[in-house]
C-alpha cells in the first residue's frame, strides 16, 4: 500500500515570501500479516520558488493580490494545477502577521491555493516548522542531542528547544535583519515600531557603521538572554514577541544551537554592510562573534528557506490507520480543539468543555490503552450525550477510533462522525482534516494566532 | 574434542532448548497457589520482585554505558532482549531469570485450559474437535481440523440457515490470547458486521481447535465466510497474541494460501477491540470481490 501526496508551502514572511513544492510518500509500515499502520516515510522536496519581497501595500497592509500572483506564476512554473494539491501550508508570520489584513489574505490564500492548503499563523508554530525544515528536528534525534535551533529572520527569531528529536519548548523575539530598512545611500526609509526606545536612529537619517554595530550587538546580546547565555535583563522582555512562550525558563545546560533563515547566512558568510540595505549583515556578523557561537554551533541544512520547508513537507501528518469518518465533507478547517485529561472523560465533562468552543470544535482526550469492549460501549454513550445534535468529532492519542467511531454510528446512524486516534491535541490549537489517504486521515496541527 | 563429540554435544544441547514442551500434557498441572495462607506478618524484603511484571522494553542493564538514556530510546522499539548486560561472560541472574519466566508463560498458555463453560456464558455454540485431550491436540493436528460427531450435528442444529459470515473462537495454541482478546474483539467485530449490513450467525467456540477447523465448520454451515479468532503459538514475547484467518468459502480442504491473515492481535500489538473492528471492514471486501487469501490484493484499492 502506497500513495503520495503533493503538498505545498507558502511562507509569507517580514522580508520574503517564498513558496516550495514537495512529495510526501505515504507507505504502510506493517507486515502484509498484520492491520496496517501508514506512515509519512519519505518527504522530498521538487520545486522550489524565487525569493521574493513580501508584496505590501503601503506600511500598513499585505497585498493579497500580489501575493496571489506570485502563487499563480510558481504554480505555472513548477508545473502543477490548484486541483493536484494534496495538501500543505501557508504561514504568515513575523511582522506580516501584524497586518490588519493579515487575515483575510491568509484565507483567502489558503482556499485559491487548493482544497487542503491550510491557513496557519503564530510564533509558536513558525519556530516548530523552521526548526523541522532546517533539519534541527532530524539531526537532534539522530544523535540524541539537545539542539536550541533559532531562525533569523527579517522581522523576528524563531527559536525551538529539540530534545531527542521532539520540540519541548518554544520562543520568539523581534529581532530580525530588517528591522531597519535602508536605500542605496544608506539613509535609513524604515525603522520598525519594536525598536522604539532601544536606539536613537531617526527616519532619513544616514547611520555610521559603528552605529549600525552597536545596534546589531544589542539584538544580538537579546539572543544570547534568551538561549541563557547572558544575564537576563528587561531588553527580552521588550524584545518578546506577543503572544510567544518563554522557552529560556526551560533550558537545559547549553544545547547544541543550530541556525536558520536569512541572517543565518550571514554568520559564516561575510557580505559587504548593508548588502542587503538592511542590517542583516551587522546582526550576522554580531552572532559570529557572540557567546551563541564560542559552543558547538550548525548551519541549518536549510537557511533562508527553512519555514517554507517545514510548511511544505513537516506541516501534514497522519492519523492512525484505524480510524473512523462517516457524513464527513473533507477536507474539515480550522476545528477549533477542546483539550481534556482525563483518558476517559464523562458526559459532563465533555460537554462543559464543548459548549466553551466558539462552533463546532473537536474534543481531544488521551483514551486507553487496547481497552475493553465494555469500556468502549460506556465511553461511546457519554460522547453520543455529550454532543447532542452536534457533528460528533473526537480524537484519542490511544489506539481505539475505529471501534469507538462504529460504536457511535450504531448509536447515531445519521450523524456526521470524525474519529481518529493516534493524535495529541493542546487546548487552543486548531485542526485540519483532508481526505482520506489510504486507510489514514491526514491532518494538520495547528495555531492561528495573528499578533495585533 | 573431538567432531563426533562435538556434535553429540551440539544434539545434546539442541534437546534442552527445543521450543516443544518438555512436560507431557497429561503430566501437566498449572501450579495450583492454594488458599491464601492467614498469615500476613511478613516484613519488607520478604518478597522478591516479580520479574516477569518489569517492562523489558525499558530495562536496560548494562553497567557504565556512555549513553544509556540513548540505548533506551532505541530498545523502546523493539521487544528483543537487547542491553542486558553480562555477568563475566554469562547472562545476569535477572536476564536468565526474565528468560525462564516468559518460557513457562508460553508453555502455561498453551496447556492451560478455557474453563469447561467458556463458550455458552460468552453466548456461543460450544463445540470440540476429535481431539480428545491436549496431548492429542499437539500430536495430531489433523484431528484439530475435524468436528466430531456431536459437535456437528450440535452445530447442523444450532446453524440452519448459511449466514453470511460465521464467527469461529478456538482455543488453539493460546488459551491465555482467548481469555484476553477473543471477547472485545468479537464485540468489535459484530458491530463492524451490524454497521454494514452482513449476516452472521451465532458464534461458535471450539475446543482443541486448530485454523483448519473453520473449514469443517463451512461444511456444516454452508457459510460464504469463516472467520476464525484462535490463539497463536506462544513467544517469548507475548503468550497472549491472537489472530484472525478469514476464508471465503472455506471446505475441507481448501488451500492455505486462501486464508487472509490478521496477526499480533494483543494489548501490545493491534489492540483487540480495533482488530475487530478492522476484520469487518476486511470480510466486507473480501464478500464484495469474493476472494480471500493471496488472491486479495488489497493495495489495489488503496
Amino acid at each position: 500500500m502506497c500513495k503520495s501526496l503533493l503538498s505545498v508551502g507558502l511562507d509569507v514572511g517580514t522580508t520574503t515570501t517564498q513558496l516550495i513544492v514537495s512529495r510526501l510518500q505515504v507507505e504502510n509500515r506493517a507486515s502484509a500479516f498484520a492491520v496496517p499502520e501508514m506512515e509519512i516515510a519519505q518527504r522530498q522536496v521538487l520545486y522550489r520558488s524565487g525569493i521574493y519581497f513580501t508584496p505590501l501595500l503601503g506600511q500598513e497592509l499585505v497585498d493579497g493580490e500580489g501575493i496571489r500572483e506570485i502563487v499563480e506564476r510558481e504554480y505555472a512554473a513548477a508545473g502543477i494545477r490548484r486541483q493536484d494539491v494534496d495538501t500543505g501550508a501557508i504561514i504568515i508570520t513575523g511582522e506580516t502577521s501584524r497586518r490588519e489584513n493579515a487575515a483575510a489574505v491568509l484565507e483567502a490564500l489558503s482556499a485559491y491555493a487548493g482544497d487542503f492548503v491550510v491557513a496557519t499563523a503564530g510564533p509558536d508554530l513558525e519556530s516548530v516548522l523552521a526548526a523541522k525544515g532546517a533539519g534541527a528536528v532530524a539531526y537532534s534525534e539522530e544523535t540524541g542531542k539537545s539542539v536550541l535551533h533559532i531562525d533569523i529572520g527579517g522581522g523576528t527569531s524563531n527559536f525551538a528547544l529539540v530534545q531527542q528529536g521532539e520540540v519541548t519548548a518554544t520562543a520568539c523575539l523581534n529581532v530580525g535583519g530588517r528591522l531597519i530598512k535602508t536605500d542605496e545611500a544608506g539613509r535609513i526609509r524604515y525603522i520598525s515600531p519594536v525598536l522604539e526606545g532601544l536606539t536613537e536612529l531617526q527616519l532619513g537619517q544616514i547611520p555610521t557603521q559603528s552605529q549600525r554595530e552597536a545596534l546589531a550587538e544589542l539584538l544580538a546580546q537579546a539572543l544570547e538572554m534568551a538561549a541563557g547565555l547572558r544575564q537576563r535583563t528587561a531588553l527580552l522582555d521588550t524584545l518578546q514577541t506577543a503572544g510567544s512562550s518563554k522557552l529560556w525558563e526551560k533550558l537545559p545546560c547549553r544545547p547544541v544551537i543550530s541556525f536558520s533563515g536569512g541572517v543565518a547566512d550571514c554568520i559564516e558568510k561575510r557580505h559587504e554592510p548593508g548588502a542587503f540595505g538592511d542590517i542583516g549583515t551587522e546582526l550576522g556578523a554580531a552572532i559570529r562573534e557572540s557567546a551563541l557561537c564560542r559552543g558547538e554551533y550548525r548551519l541549518g541544512s536549510e537557511t533562508i528557506r527553512a519555514t517554507v520547508i517545514g510548511a511544505g513537507c513537516h506541516s501534514a501528518r497522519l492519523s492512525g490507520s484505524t480510524v473512523y469518518s462517516a457524513h464527513v465533507t473533507f477536507p474539515l478547517k480550522n476545528l477549533p480543539v477542546a483539550a481534556l485529561k482525563a483518558p476517559v472523560p464523562d458526559t459532563e465533562t465533555m460537554g462543559q468543555a464543548l459548549s466553551r468552543l466558539e462552533g463546532d470544535g473537536i474534543l481531544a482526550f488521551p483514551g486507553v490503552c487496547a481497552p475493553k469492549y465494555t469500556l468502549l460501549k460506556q465511553l461511546a454513550e457519554a460522547v453520543a450525550a455529550a454532543f447532542e445534535e452536534k457533528p460528533v468529532r473526537i480524537a484519542m492519542e490511544a489506539d481505539m477510533a475505529l471501534a469507538l467511531g462504529q460504536r457511535l454510528a450504531l448509536l447515531l446512524p445519521e450523524r456526521e462522525i470524525l474519529c481518529i486516534d493516534r493524535v495529541r491535541l493542546e487546548q487552543g490549537s486548531y485542526l485540519d482534516v483532508g481526505a482520506p489517504a489510504g486507510p489514514a486521515l491526514p491532518v494538520v496541527i495547528k495555531t492561528l494566532i495573528l499578533e495585533k | 574434542m573431538n567432531k563426533q563429540e562435538l556434535s553429540a554435544l551440539v544434539a545434546e544441547i539442541l534437546k534442552g532448548m527445543g521450543p516443544e514442551p518438555m512436560v507431557k500434557g497429561s503430566d501437566y498441572r498449572p501450579t495450583d497457589p492454594g488458599p491464601q495462607s492467614a498469615d500476613t506478618n511478613y516484613r519488607d524484603g520478604d518478597f522478591v520482585e516479580d520479574v516477569s511484571r518489569l517492562e523489558l522494553r525499558k530495562l536496560y542493564l548494562v553497567e557504565g554505558a556512555a549513553d544509556p538514556e540513548g540505548f533506551r530510546r532505541l530498545k523502546a522499539k523493539t521487544p528483543a532482549r537487547l542491553g542486558s548486560g553480562r555477568c563475566g561472560a554469562r547472562y545476569k541472574t535477572l536476564t536468565m531469570l526474565r528468560f525462564r519466566a516468559d518460557h513457562a508463560a508460553a508453555q502455561d498458555a498453551v496447556f492451560s485450559q478455557l474453563p469447561e463453560d467458556f463458550g455458552e456464558k460468552n453466548g456461543m455454540v460450544s463445540l470440540r474437535t476429535q481431539c480428545r485431550d491436549k496431548d492429542e491436540y499437539l500430536t495430531r493436528p489433523d484431528k484439530g481440523r475435524l468436528l466430531d460427531e456431536e459437535s456437528q450435528k450440535k452445530l447442523k442444529s444450532a446453524v440452519t440457515v448459511p449466514p453470511q459470515v460465521q464467527i469461529v473462537v478456538g482455543d488453539g495454541l493460546s488459551s491465555a490470547a482467548i481469555a484476553a482478546n477473543a471477547m472485545d474483539c468479537l464485540a468489535a467485530l459484530e458491530d463492524g458486521l451490524k454497521l454494514r449490513h452482513i449476516q452472521s450467525g451465532k458464534p461458535v467456540f471450539i475446543r482443541y481447535c486448530r485454523v483448519g477447523a473453520g473449514d469443517a465448520v463451512g461444511d456444516v454451515t454452508g457459510c460464504k465466510v469463516v472467520c476464525v479468532l484462535v490463539g497463536e503459538r506462544p513467544g517469548l514475547v507475548t503468550d497472549k497474541s491472537m489472530s484472525a484467518y478469514i476464508t471465503y468459502q472455506p471446505h475441507t480442504g481448501i488451500s492455505e494460501s486462501a486464508r487472509t491473515v490478521v496477526s499480533n492481535i494483543h494489548a501490545q500489538g493491534t489492540p483487540a477491540v480495533e482488530a475487530g473492528a478492522h476484520i469487518a471492514g476486511l470480510i466486507e471486501t473480501i464478500l464484495k470481490r469474493q476472494v480471500s487469501g493471496v488472491g486479495l490484493h488489497l493495495e489495489d484499492k488503496a
